[in-house]
């Protein structure tokens, strides 16, 4: 590892990573460790431009800003608009957990599947071998590439990404749409009255 | 030969049928029958279209087997939905078309007051359809899906009025026993299948000769008892008399001319196979020749209108298996057909009689009807002469052919079959006597009436056809011998050749007309002027020998007993408390697996990460990490 | 010579790791649906990772694939909750646990 740092690694290079590495890891962790949601959010656009100056690092400009637009920008904005819309941004008790055994349950786990992910990536199903069909080598541009590959081998799963947002877009206007505006409000109690009994 | 004409005219009833249950309540009461009756009378016009086509045809090439479509294919079986067209099935279609049609017009009339009256026509409709395919059909299940057709008809036939106790207990009476005979008719399928690997009429008659005899044995006996069950003979024939309580036309229709004639028709279609078997031919003499004596035996102590010509109706059948089992096919058709004539309009006549006086059926409390219903009277007295066989009645020509064909073979069936010839012509003698002769016995407030036209024309047509019916096949020359002729084609191999010298012939056929005025004229000394003569009719007669008590006694009670004994015992015991358990033991282990169910999303997700875990690990070892 | 691949790897499988955990331990809502979208992270960055480490484009058309499904998924997602708050008022996942066994 020191050998590494020392003798291969450019050292712009190696800042970058570290600094965006540790940047994804703070703020992943303040995901799930705040208790506001508003932080919560906040953190994990904290992640999303770490990763998306990760993608740059790797030569993948065109997927960084769309992370930065997509992910950092809309994604994130439609989670604080709800957070805000539900007024939700109450402090969580974070400490006992209630169900007994799932804390350290999930520490568990998450450490083995850590540990097996590790253990796998460097056995032999990671072969190296370089790609044949759509090779990064040629002498054009990053997003010319993807677009080749877009819109020849994978057009046709494109086309049905575009059926899979108008649905999306239908599916969540049907959703949030309020359908009973006859209903009284005097039933809403009623129905969780029965919840809690059910419980 | 069109091929369109046959399917057409065996689905026109289901059509009728199909409407009915669709628009039926909704037709002003007599259209429904109207409608019904119009579509039948359709099929019979086709069929005879479809009888003059064969008839413009050499009598060599008079077979037709068509396919409308492919039924069954699986494995090396292959069936189609087809029609055997030939003189036999062709002779089946016209008279069942025939009379069902008159039958559907007389029942216009009769089933008038009746509230399900559309019901009652979608039924019968139903009926002639089945039996249409059952004729038709060109394979052995096809036809067996038309056997089960007209049984189930019947069932629903014999139960129409089934808010009577009695009614409801017939009918399911007929369709047990009808079992009986129908596990007969399957396993001779399931024989020939096995052994020929086709069940089709044209493949299986034409390598039926390549199986050993002792199977043909078998397949012929087997399919016996499908007729036996079907067309009532000993010891199966109880059914037929308890199916008296349905409807007067049904029993015209279904237990008379057509349905329980499907057996010998089916006995008829597979003669080729018959006639490999000749010690079968025997039996089934001898079954048929006991069973008509026996149940004209029984006929002549019954005191219900209907029972004495369900009795009858038995005992000709049983005439019909006698020709059958002596090789004489053509006689037994031949009586098949006159039989229905006279056997539907002694039905019909005896329906008229219990519609005019209201309901009732005891002869004994007729009497003196001929002058209050001459229509009915009329026709009634020309049937009963037709079966008693007096000269030159139809009867008396079709009864003398089987009679001629038992004495060829035996002496001692040919005896059987005189008594019998006597004791028709008694029993129904005694019939006509107490209904229509003799003193008023009913009380002289009923307002007996004669029918109305819708059902005397029916009567009149019929009664044409029972008087002239022998026309069919005069045993005058070979010229006149119509029947014969037309049958030759289906039945020339298993024809056997008549050793009777025409003076012998000349002889049975005058003795067959004394029998007849021997019985009509003990009928007349004995019961023209009384109407009680406890010593001839025997208790244990009119009980019909006791053979329904035998079978109550030693099946049907029995069998209860045992049923009671398992739903007493095993189903409590074992089978409550088996099923008890199970369901006891996997709610003892829900209770404690139930607890998996936390309904905490976080909480499945963390299952949902030991199974990757455990993938995981799976594709750990396989990678040799 | 820039960094290797396999350190990217490390760092995906950590970030998914710690999105996991977040989703096992906490109860709101919409902080389990961040953890998530942590972890759909994680794997586009393996996948960009592994196309710069065999040289091919095909990954990054994934990743932008699986942008798109996200966006998809959060807008249906989000509307679920927006429908849940309203009958139920409260955005803790423990509280949906009717179907307890």
């Amino acid at each position: 590892m020191i050998d590494l740092l020392a003798t291969q690694i450019a050292l712009p290079d190696l800042i970058t990573f570290l600094i965006a590495g540790c940047a994804v890891i703070l703020g992943a962790l303040g995901v799930i460790l705040m208790r506001n949601p508003v932080h919560s959010a906040l953190s994990m656009v904290m992640t999303l431009f770490a990763i998306a100056v990760l993608f740059i690092e790797q030569d993948a400009q065109f997927l960084a800003a769309v992370q930065v637009i997509v992910y950092a920008g809309a994604i994130v904005v439609l989670f604080l608009f709800v957070i805000m819309l539900l007024g939700v941004d109450k402090k969580e008790y974070l400490g006992k957990d209630q169900l007994r055994g799932q804390r350290p349950l999930a520490f568990l786990s998450v450490l083995v599947i850590f540990v097996e992910i590790m253990a796998l990536s460097r056995g032999n199903w990671v072969s190296g071998a370089k790609g044949t069909v759509l090779s990064t080598s040629s002498p054009l541009s990053n997003v010319e590439q993807l677009a080749r590959s877009i819109f020849t081998t994978y057009l046709l799963p494109f086309e049905a990404t575009s059926v899979l947002l108008i649905i999306a877009v239908v599916g969540a206007v049907v959703l949030v749409r309020r359908s009973d505006v006859k209903s009284s409000p005097a039933e809403e109690p009623e129905e969780l009255q029965t919840e809690s009994e059910m419980k | 030969m069109n091929s369109t004409v046959v399917f057409t005219l065996m689905l026109l009833p289901l059509a009728g049928s199909v409407l009915n249950m669709a628009f039926g309540k909704r037709l002003k009461r007599p259209y429904a029958g109207v409608m019904a009756s119009l579509f039948v009378a359709t099929s019979f016009v086709l069929a005879v279209v479809t009888w003059l086509d064969l008839l413009a045809k050499p009598s060599g090439q008079r077979v037709f087997d068509f396919t409308l479509f492919s039924w069954i294919t699986s494995g090396s079986l292959h069936l189609n939905v087809g029609a055997y067209v030939d003189p036999l099935s062709v002779t089946m279609i016209l008279f069942v078309t025939g009379i069902s049609s008159l039958i559907h017009i007389y029942s216009i009339g009769y089933m008038s007051h009746d509230e399900r009256f559309s019901t009652f026509f979608m039924y019968l409709n139903l009926f002639v359809f089945a039996m249409l395919v059952l004729v038709l059909s060109d394979n052995f299940v096809f036809t067996f899906l038309g056997w089960e057709g007209v049984g189930a008809t019947s069932y629903w036939l014999i139960s129409f009025w089934f808010e009577r106790p009695t009614a409801a207990a017939a009918g399911k009476k007929a369709f047990i026993v009808n079992r009986i005979g129908d596990f007969g008719y399957l396993t001779a399928v399931f024989l020939l299948f096995t052994y020929l690997g086709s069940l089709s009429y044209g493949k299986v008659f034409g390598s039926v000769g390549q199986l050993s005899h002792g199977t043909v044995t078998a397949i012929a006996l087997l399919f016996f008892v499908g007729a036996i069950g079907k067309s009532a003979q000993l010891p199966l024939f109880v059914w037929l008399v308890d199916a008296m309580e349905g409807p007067t036309p049904v029993s015209a229709l279904i237990h008379a001319a057509t349905m329980v004639t499907a057996g010998v028709y089916l006995m008829a279609r597979i003669s080729p196979i018959l006639h490999l078997s000749p010690g079968v031919g025997t039996i089934i003499a001898f079954v048929g020749v006991i069973t008509a004596f026996i149940a004209a035996m029984a006929a002549t102590s019954q005191t219900d209108i209907k029972k004495v010509l369900a009795y009858s109706t038995v005992s000709q059948l049983g005439y019909m298996f006698l020709g059958i089992g002596t090789g004489q096919y053509v006689a037994a058709i031949f009586l098949m057909v006159t039989h229905a004539f006279y056997k539907a309009l002694l039905f019909l006549g005896a329906g008229s009689v219990i519609h005019g006086m209201h309901d009732e059926q005891n002869i004994k409390k007729m009497g003196a009807l001929r002058k209050l219903m001459p229509a009915t009277a009329v026709t009634f007295i020309l049937a009963w002469l037709s079966i008693a066989g007096l000269p030159p009645f139809s009867g008396f020509w079709s009864k003398g052919d089987v009679l001629a064909g038992a004495y060829q073979q035996s002496a001692l069936l040919w005896l059987i079959g005189a008594i019998t010839a006597i004791l028709t012509a008694y029993y129904m003698g005694r019939e006509v006597y107490l209904v229509f002769f003799g003193k008023q016995r009913f009380d002289p407030a009923v307002k007996v009436h004669e029918s109305p036209k819708v059902m005397t024309v029916p009567l009149y047509v019929l009664a044409i056809l029972s008087v002239f019916g022998g026309a069919l096949n005069l045993p005058v020359s070979d010229k006149f011998r119509f029947l014969e002729n037309w049958l030759a084609p289906v039945f020339g191999h298993a024809l056997t050749q008549s050793t009777i010298s025409s003076s012998l012939r000349f002889v049975l056929g005058a003795a067959d007309g004394v029998f007849a005025i021997v019985g009509i004229a003990l009928a007349s000394s004995l019961w023209i002027k009384s109407s009680s003569r406890p010593a001839a009719e025997p208790a244990f007669l009119a009980a019909a020998w006791g053979i329904d008590r035998f079978y109550d006694r030693a099946i049907a009670r029995s069998s209860t007993r045992l049923s009671q004994m398992f739903a007493d015992v095993i189903e409590v015991k074992v089978v409550d408390r088996a099923t008890m358990s199970v369901g006891a033991l996997v709610g003892l282990v829900a209770r404690y697996v139930r607890k998996v169910q936390s309904g905490y999303i976080r909480n499945y997700a963390l299952y949902i990460s030991i199974g990757a875990i455990l993938i995981l690990g799976y594709f750990m070892t396989r990678a040799g990490a | 010579m820039t960094v290797p691949g396999s350190w990217y790897l490390v760092l995906s499988a950590l970030l998914f790791s710690l999105g996991a955990l977040g989703f096992f331990t906490r109860r709101n809502v919409l902080i389990m649906f961040m953890s998530m979208e942590l972890m759909l992270n994680a794997v586009n960055l393996t996948f960009v990772t592994f196309s710069r480490m065999l040289g091919d484009i095909g990954g990054q058309t994934l990743v932008f694939f699986v942008l798109v499904v996200a966006a998809a998924e959060v807008v249906v997602g989000l509307g679920i909750i927006v429908a849940i708050f309203r009958r139920r008022s409260s955005a803790t996942a423990d509280d949906l646990s009717i179907f307890r066994g």
